[in-house]
């Protein structure tokens, strides 16, 4: 066990000496490796970042149902009640016509449209949170669509409203925003793979002397094997950092721009930098993918160098 | 030791170096293989070595048959052996003593260990003061008997040099050669391949006669 430890620290240490080496060479390597992963690693940031602004819209089923103009204080009641007994029925909002009047005139930029309004037009409203329901998708949407159907039959129901449009066209943006990052991360990932596998494939050959007389005084593969493996592992690694630095430096410059732009949109949106768990996640993967690129080197080319 | 039985090795293209070679090396056995460049005899010391494997026969080294060997076991194979090179394949971007080291980098002594016996060794050849020098600064005698340090380092069973002293003068020929009778000495089983008559000659050990490719009575 110490004696297996101890060939790890050699060959970490064997690795690190020889990116310190070679000081301009691995400066490049980080750079590209970095620039690579930092376009991935940038898109997630800032869909994150939308997420978290959407996030303060609830994107659980939700009903909005408008009453008729006509229809009584008294309907309303009675139709309030049913709602609140139905099983699937979480929460029910009564949102009378005043009210609704009140919140126009405070959202920004509607105040002097709804002054200059005569009369109220907005009709008494119910906003029916449901219970979360299990099932996919599809089954959801028509359980939701089913409710809407049957408050539609009520003579005091004007129009019902299922599920804001906007809140699942943005929750579609979302996933389709993540496939694309999904995407661009696994082209990016062969490049960094292609890097590796070339930066390991140029040392080995300049190594080849060495590996050559290794092999011929009893040297494993495996240990001919590690220095290079660590050397992509921390190729890998160092790549990542930049990434991240890269990305938190572009966040930072963009931040103060971006903010001064959502406030005047009345808006609180601020950039945010990735969770320490996904920057984990980055860095972890990054060194993944350069031992993954090493191993694939190696195994290719130590074959290729039998002594004679 | 040693032991060949019927063992040929032709080369791809058709070349047959080997052609029913027989023969038994005791342990301690001090044996040259001699014949003329082109005999036979550095493709037998491969075949020792597990640097090629055999056509047909069987080579068995320390009790191991050499070429059903897995290529995983090879390494352990050459642990047990020294080799030394006519080009002495040492490395020229790091110190003497660094290169009697590298047999120990994959062994299980720990670093203080290692460095002791790397001394011994290099003690052991004369270049005791030399430790820091890079091998390029050593003259030809020298830097054979760095690779024979090398060699040697790891207490291997069995010694096996190809034409050691082919590029030496007769002094330093004569120093390699006695080097290679201080370890048979001890116990360690030599077999050295060369074309030097004058050499086999002085020693007096046994010899294995290669003429292309078959081994002479």
């Amino acid at each position: 066990m110490r004696a297996w430890l101890r060939q790890h620290r050699r060959a970490a240490a064997a690795a690190l000496a020889r990116m310190v080496a070679h000081k301009a060479a691995t400066a490049l390597n980080l750079a590209a490796i970095g620039i690579a992963l930092a376009l991935p690693a940038g898109a997630y940031a800032l869909l994150e970042s939308l997420r978290a602004a959407a996030a303060g819209v609830s994107l659980e089923p939700q009903l909005a149902v408008y009453l008729k103009p006509e229809a009584s204080r008294a309907e309303a009641e009675a139709l309030g009640a049913r709602l609140a007994k139905a099983p699937s029925v979480r929460e029910v909002r009564f949102v009378p016509r005043e009210q609704a009047l009140r919140e126009l005139q405070a959202v920004e930029g509607l105040a002097e449209l709804a002054a200059a309004l005569e009369t109220n037009p907005l009709p008494d409203a119910f906003v029916v949170r449901l219970r979360p329901a299990s099932g996919s998708a599809e089954a959801r949407a028509a359980a939701v669509e089913a409710l809407a159907g049957q408050l539609r039959a009520f003579p005091a129901v004007a129009h019902v409203q299922a599920d804001p449009l906007w809140a699942r066209r943005l929750a579609a943006l979302v996933a389709l925003g993540r496939l694309a990052i999904g995407l661009l991360a696994a082209l990016l990932a062969f490049g960094l793979i292609a890097i590796t596998f070339n930066t390991i494939r140029l040392q080995i050959l300049t190594q080849r002397a060495e590996i050559e007389v290794a092999k011929l005084i009893g040297a494993t593969d495996a240990f001919i094997r590690r220095p290079f493996l660590y050397l992509g592992a921390l190729q890998g690694l160092g790549g990542g950092a930049v990434a991240l630095a890269l990305v938190w430096g572009v966040l930072a410059a963009l931040d103060t721009a971006v903010a001064e732009l959502a406030a005047t949109y009345g808006s609180q949106f601020r950039l945010r930098f990735l969770e320490p768990a996904d920057a984990a996640a980055i860095l972890a993967f990054s060194c993944f993918l350069g031992w993954v690129g090493a191993l694939m080197s190696v195994s290719r080319h130590l074959r290729e160098m039998e002594p004679t | 030791m040693i032991s060949f039985s019927g063992v040929c090795k032709r080369y791809p293209g058709g070349r047959e170096a080997l052609h029913d070679v027989t023969f038994s090396i005791e342990r301690g056995e001090f044996v040259f293989v001699a014949g003329h460049t082109g005999a036979g005899k550095t493709t037998l010391l491969k075949l020792v070595a597990a640097l090629e494997r055999p056509s047909a026969g069987a080579v068995i080294v320390a009790g191991q048959n050499v070429g059903a060997l897995r290529p995983a076991a090879v390494p352990y194979l050459r642990r047990n052996l020294g080799l030394v090179f006519q080009n002495q394949k040492l490395l020229y971007d790091r110190s003497v003593f660094d290169n009697v080291m590298l047999p120990l980098a994959f062994g299980d002594l720990p670093e203080r260990e290692a460095a002791r016996r790397a001394r011994a060794a290099l003690e052991k050849v004369g270049l005791a003061g030399r430790e820091r020098a890079n091998p390029i600064e050593l003259s030809g005698g020298e830097q054979q008997r760095l690779a024979i340090a090398r060699a040697v380092v790891n207490r291997p069973a069995v010694l096996l040099a190809d034409e050691p002293t082919a590029n030496l003068d007769a002094a330093a020929a004569s120093a390699v050669l006695e080097l290679f009778a201080a370890f048979h000495r001890v116990g360690v089983t030599v077999l050295i391949a060369t074309h030097d008559e004058g050499l086999i000659a002085r020693a007096g050990h046994r010899v294995l006669r290669l003429a292309a490719g078959r081994l002479a009575a």
